[in-house]
């Protein structure tokens, strides 16, 4: 019993700070502006109402921004998952010559924040003519989404047995044969792995598209929602909870049928 | 089997093996070595958006090293980097001890307590500012009926009130890549060692201090160098909640380097804002590599 106690009561108090803003996310989200602005008792709602939910998608942009973030993800997360499934391939397999080097400066690219890239960035942006092009963002996420994949996908394939295709190698099965028909297989709990850490991770990005997305049309879930729901001092609580709330689905998502994957790979990435 | 020699030739490591990373090594040249290196240029000019600007040496650092926002900046930038590192990772390796115990509802604590990290970090920021709202504040409602404090916390209004609860927003985020990184970390170490311990009358603090510490020392090495060098530059979570206030207060480098590049225009002065953590990165980095090749 007083075992139990020492587990659970700790456990009640992180669960509490943790999980507190996405409680108040929920709540906000289901009161009425009436009773928003009476501020009577923070943690309950007596005008339950799904007149929030209503008005950010019919009076904003929510939608299109919405689908903005999920093209970008999409596609940044399929690209950068090929990308880098064929580099750790090369690396951990083909053992050409500079593959060390190589591997140490994708190493090397995983530890650069983009907070020191997004000026020098911006002026490359705009002399490619990418400036707010919603497109243009899914090569510029594949700069932090390829380096992370391939990291851990090196991880992955370093530990496939090479009696496999060296059973294949002698059938007389080409290099390429190998990569797509024998490894590939093997190779998609990892593949899982990195798709959704790259679909998180793009789902998450913030500065990038700030600087370099600027109208409406183009923006993503949270730069529409900081530059254009929030105006002055003007918060429009119940819209901005709701649409943080939206916001945070597809993440939590993805994140919850794929625990198992999202978890081994997170100890993996500190482990390798 | 027979191939013709262009494919036999394009299928030996070498020529696929430069073939395979070629992708890989445009986007990374192109988008991530070369604006490195331009951004170090830049610093050195005075451009402007618009503008390509000249040479100036080292007059840009000269300029933000002499003025008291920027040093206000990277005194914050270190102060909140160090707060929140000693928070995430005492409070982390906290829950990690207590999810590695196996009780009922193991998998669905793990599963929630990894949600703060895996949530959008600008979606819940604006849930926090919400929930620090200086009138509305359910934070401060909570300590008021607790009987904890007397009338509401202006959390975002002061200085120091600000600092402090950007930092500890910090710690709400990434603790939980703290306990998920321990708790692999906790599962790897032998159980016999505890029990070697245990009969030689070892305390459950002796067992930390001796065994379970030493032992996860590496993986905190990882931890805190990765973490540190993403919240050093923390950009989103700032810029949500305070925009660098009040009265530039909890102005970091990204927070600085962006109002003076982006809102202001001056390319070559937030360039050199943005390029000057470079050295302390360098450091941690240096940890990273080093303990991720001892293993």
């Amino acid at each position: 019993m007083r075992r139990k106690l020492g587990i659970y009561v700790p456990l009640a108090l992180y669960g509490v700070f943790l999980m507190l803003p996405f409680l108040w996310m929920a709540l906000t989200t289901f009161k009425s502006d009436h009773e928003l602005a009476q501020g009577l008792h923070p943690f309950w709602i007596s005008e339950f109402t799904f007149s929030q939910i209503t008005n950010l998608l019919t009076q904003t942009a929510y939608l299109q921004w919405f689908a903005n973030t999920l093209f970008v993800s999409v596609a940044s997360t399929i690209l950068s998952v090929f990308v880098s499934y064929i580099t750790a391939y090369a690396i951990i397999r083909l053992r050409f010559p500079g593959s060390e080097v190589v591997s140490t400066g994708i190493f090397l690219a995983y530890i650069v924040p983009p907070a020191i890239l997004f000026i020098p960035l911006a002026s490359v942006v705009i002399q490619l003519h990418w400036f707010d092009k919603l497109w243009a963002l899914v090569p510029i996420y594949a700069t932090f989404l390829v380096p992370f994949c391939t990291w851990l996908l090196i991880g992955f394939l370093k530990n496939i047995p090479r009696e496999l295709e060296e059973a294949a190698r002698v059938d007389g099965a080409s290099n390429i044969a190998i990569l797509w028909r024998i490894i590939f297989p093997i190779a998609v709990p990892g593949l899982i792995s990195a798709a959704i850490f790259s679909f998180t991770l793009s789902w998450n990005e913030y500065l990038y598209a700030l600087v370099f997305m600027s109208s409406s049309i183009n923006k993503t879930v949270s730069v529409g929602m900081t530059s254009e729901l929030i105006r002055g001092d003007q918060f429009q609580w119940g819209q901005l909870m709701a649409g943080a709330l939206i916001g945070v689905l597809p993440a939590v998502l993805v994140y919850f049928f794929f625990v198992e994957y999202y978890v081994a790979g997170l100890a993996g990435s500190v482990k390798e | 089997m027979t191939r013709s020699p262009l494919l036999s030739r394009l299928d030996s490591p070498r020529v696929l093996g430069y073939l395979l990373i070629t992708p890989a090594a445009i986007i990374l040249l192109g988008l991530l070595a070369y604006p490195l290196l331009l951004g170090i240029w830049l610093s050195l000019t005075s451009a402007t958006i618009g503008k390509p600007g000249d040479f100036v040496g080292l007059q840009n650092y000269a300029t933000i090293f002499a003025d008291p926002i920027y040093r206000g900046a990277a005194w914050y930038s270190v102060f909140y980097t160090v707060c929140a590192e000693a928070g995430k990772l005492v409070l982390g390796l906290a829950l990690a001890l207590l999810l590695n115990q196996r009780f009922r509802g193991y998998r669905v604590s793990r599963a929630l307590m990894l949600l703060p990290w895996v949530a959008p970090t600008v979606l819940s920021a604006l849930a926090w500012l919400w929930l620090l709202d200086p009138q509305f504040s359910a934070v401060s409602w909570l300590l008021v009926r607790l009987h904890l404090i007397r009338s509401n916390i202006d959390f975002l209004g002061h200085p120091w009130n600000a600092r402090f609860a950007l930092i500890v927003v910090n710690v709400w985020r990434g603790l939980p890549y703290f306990a998920i990184g321990y708790l692999a970390g906790l599962q790897s170490i032998p159980k016999d060692l505890y029990e070697a311990a245990a009969i030689d009358g070892a305390s459950g603090w002796q067992a930390f201090r001796r065994i379970t510490w030493p032992l996860l020392l590496p993986i905190t090495t990882i931890l805190l160098a990765f973490s540190s060098i993403f919240t050093l530059t923390d950009f989103q979570l700032i810029w949500t909640i305070t925009h660098g206030g009040p009265t530039d207060a909890t102005q970091v480098f990204t927070t600085l380097a962006y109002q003076r590049a982006i809102s202001g225009g001056q390319l070559g002065e937030g360039a050199a804002i943005a390029v000057s953590p470079i050295v302390i990165m360098a450091v941690l980095a240096f940890f990273v590599v080093r303990s991720v090749r001892e293993k």
